[in-house]
């Protein structure tokens, strides 16, 4: 399954590094990377695949959560359906 | 390939603009709970209701949280009680109502629709016995809502009917009194009422459905009001473009969720309704959008076009996003329950007199409006026929949710709580309706109604 994990934050050192580490540690694999930096906030969006991710959704969104929230930035992960029902015709 | 700003719009959408699915409502049909005996009769409906609805609020929950989207109510309709109950051998159908309070409050949903009567032509036993039961029910539970339909385009108006709930409404307010009247809240009257509606308080599951149905609800006033703010001084052919590419997008996600809903609950996909349904929320009403629009205040001398640009586009956008549409699909203008409706009525320009012209062209009627206490039972009929009226001549839902306020008086304000918000007391005419009521029997069919 393909799920789209979005950061946005104030902008610092290692929030790529950081993230993508956490995403390694649940096994999550990174399949692409958009990031942009406006007015100062960093913002980033990642399609990222969890068909190795063994953990079920809400805990992996809760892990997530946990880590943005000590660097101060605020992450989370939605399924991709949801943007595509919207984006794509 | 999704872009940056697409993901960033969604998420602002859902978290500036109070984009939300708004209900997940789980129809359920009771005709095979008929029995003689009451007491089995309630013991089929809780069972059924708590068996096929088990898992409808986790189901709700673990969408919120994998697609990132909140779905801010999860409800239940059943079949009308009246056609339910009309077998029992009973003249109190107050504990039906309870039965499905006990239910709700098991399955976890926050309202349960359908202690409802059809009487747009006339009353069968178990009808009458349910109007005469609608006061007790809604002052002795939590989440009922209770809906009659009392007109239709086919069958016209049975004013026996409409003459009958302006007293079960004053009744039900006298019951109620000290919660400002809440149980009138609870309660609709409708004409032309749909069967598929899965917003309360009126969704009951009619008798064309299924056995059981998932229908959602979405919303989205928030978005559209955001999405006008680009087009400022532009004319209305951009505002109604505009206005069909958000409903679009917000039908869109309402589709893939009631898609969702329904395979994981394994219950058959009914429709999606497409309404625009405000919150109290500053930054969530339908005034606003109007407002947005170029008019000073929403009942000002305009308001009626707005409306109906706004509403048909809501419709033309989001009808081609979704499978099945249904229910209301429109824009609601409850007053309560807009922010916007709320401060436009407190200024004194919104009236019910322009609230009425604005049912003529949206999804439903005179909502959540709150009238002085001293308000006779024949002015709410009289009120009640003009919305059935404008829905008969129209071939659209009308409804009427009043709530004649006791102890109160023009001004005043009253207090629901949550999604029900909060509405001042508004003037009615003091010119009597009585003897117009006081005749009783049916408006005929017009001629709309003639079209095979």
């Amino acid at each position: 399954m393909k799920a789209i994990v979005t950061v946005i934050g104030k902008d610092q050192v290692g929030i790529i590094a950081g993230v993508c580490n956490t995403l390694a540690d649940c096994h999550i694999n990174v399949l692409n990377i958009s990031q942009t930096v406006m007015d100062g906030f960093f913002t980033m969006m990642m399609v990222v695949d969890l068909t190795l991710c063994d953990m079920a959704f809400e805990p992996l969104s809760a892990v997530l959560k946990k880590y943005g929230e000590s660097r101060g930035l605020s992450i989370r992960i939605q399924r991709e359906d949801i943007f595509d029902a919207m984006h794509k015709i | 390939m999704l872009s940056l700003s697409n993901i960033f719009e969604t998420i602002n959408m859902i978290d500036k603009q109070h984009l939300d699915i708004r209900t997940i409502t789980m129809g359920i049909s009771l005709l095979d709970c008929i029995s003689e005996d009451p007491k089995r009769c309630c013991d089929k409906i809780y069972d059924k209701i708590t068996r096929k609805a088990e898992h409808l609020v986790k189901t709700g929950e673990a969408i919120e949280s994998e697609f990132g989207i909140p779905i801010v109510n999860k409800r239940i309709s059943v079949t009308p009680m009246a056609l339910v109950a009309g077998s029992c051998s009973t003249t109190d159908y107050v504990p039906f109502a309870l039965t499905m309070d006990r239910a709700a409050k098991e399955c976890g949903v926050n309202f349960i629709g359908g202690f409802s009567a059809l009487v747009q032509k006339g009353f069968a036993k178990g009808d009458e016995l349910l109007l005469r039961a609608i006061p007790q029910a809604l002052a002795q539970t939590d989440f009922v809502c209770s809906s009659v339909n009392v007109g239709s385009t086919k069958a016209g108006i049975n004013m026996d009917a409409v003459a009958q709930m302006g007293r079960v409404i004053k009744e039900t307010a006298h019951l109620t009194a000290e919660q400002d009247g809440l149980g009138c809240a609870k309660l609709v009257v409708f004409c032309n009422a749909v069967e598929d509606n899965p917003f309360m308080a009126g969704a009951f599951h009619g008798v064309g459905e299924a056995d059981s149905v998932i229908n959602v609800g979405v919303s989205g006033p928030g978005v559209v009001y955001h999405a006008l703010q680009s087009c400022k001084g532009q004319p209305f052919d951009v505002v109604a473009e505009t206005v069909k590419k958000t409903a679009f997008q917000i039908t869109r996600m309402g589709q893939m969720v009631a898609t969702e809903a329904s395979r994981r609950l394994d219950t058959p996909f009914g429709i999606v309704d497409l309404s625009l349904a405000p919150t109290p929320a500053v930054g969530d009403s339908v005034a606003r959008i109007l407002e947005e629009m170029g008019l000073e205040t929403c009942g000002t001398h305009g308001t009626t076009a707005a409306l109906a640009l706004l509403n048909d586009a809501v419709k033309k956008g989001g009808v081609m996003a979704s499978g099945h549409v249904g229910g209301l699909s429109g824009a609601f203008i409850p007053v309560s329950e807009d922010e916007g409706m709320i401060a436009a009525a407190q200024s004194g320009v919104l009236t019910i007199d322009k609230l009425e012209a604005m049912t003529c062209v949206c999804s439903v009627g005179l909502d959540m409006i709150a009238v002085p206490g001293d308000t006779s039972a024949e002015t709410i009929s009289a009120i009640i026929a003009d919305e059935a009226a404008v829905g008969m001549v129209n071939s659209k839902t009308t409804a009427v949710r009043i709530i004649p306020v006791e102890g109160k008086t023009v001004g005043d304000m009253i207090e629901m709580g949550g999604l029900l918000g909060s509405a001042p007391v508004m003037p009615v005419h003091q010119a009597s309706s009585a003897d117009f009521i006081a005749r009783g029997g049916r408006i005929p069919a017009p001629l709309q109604s003639l079209k095979n």
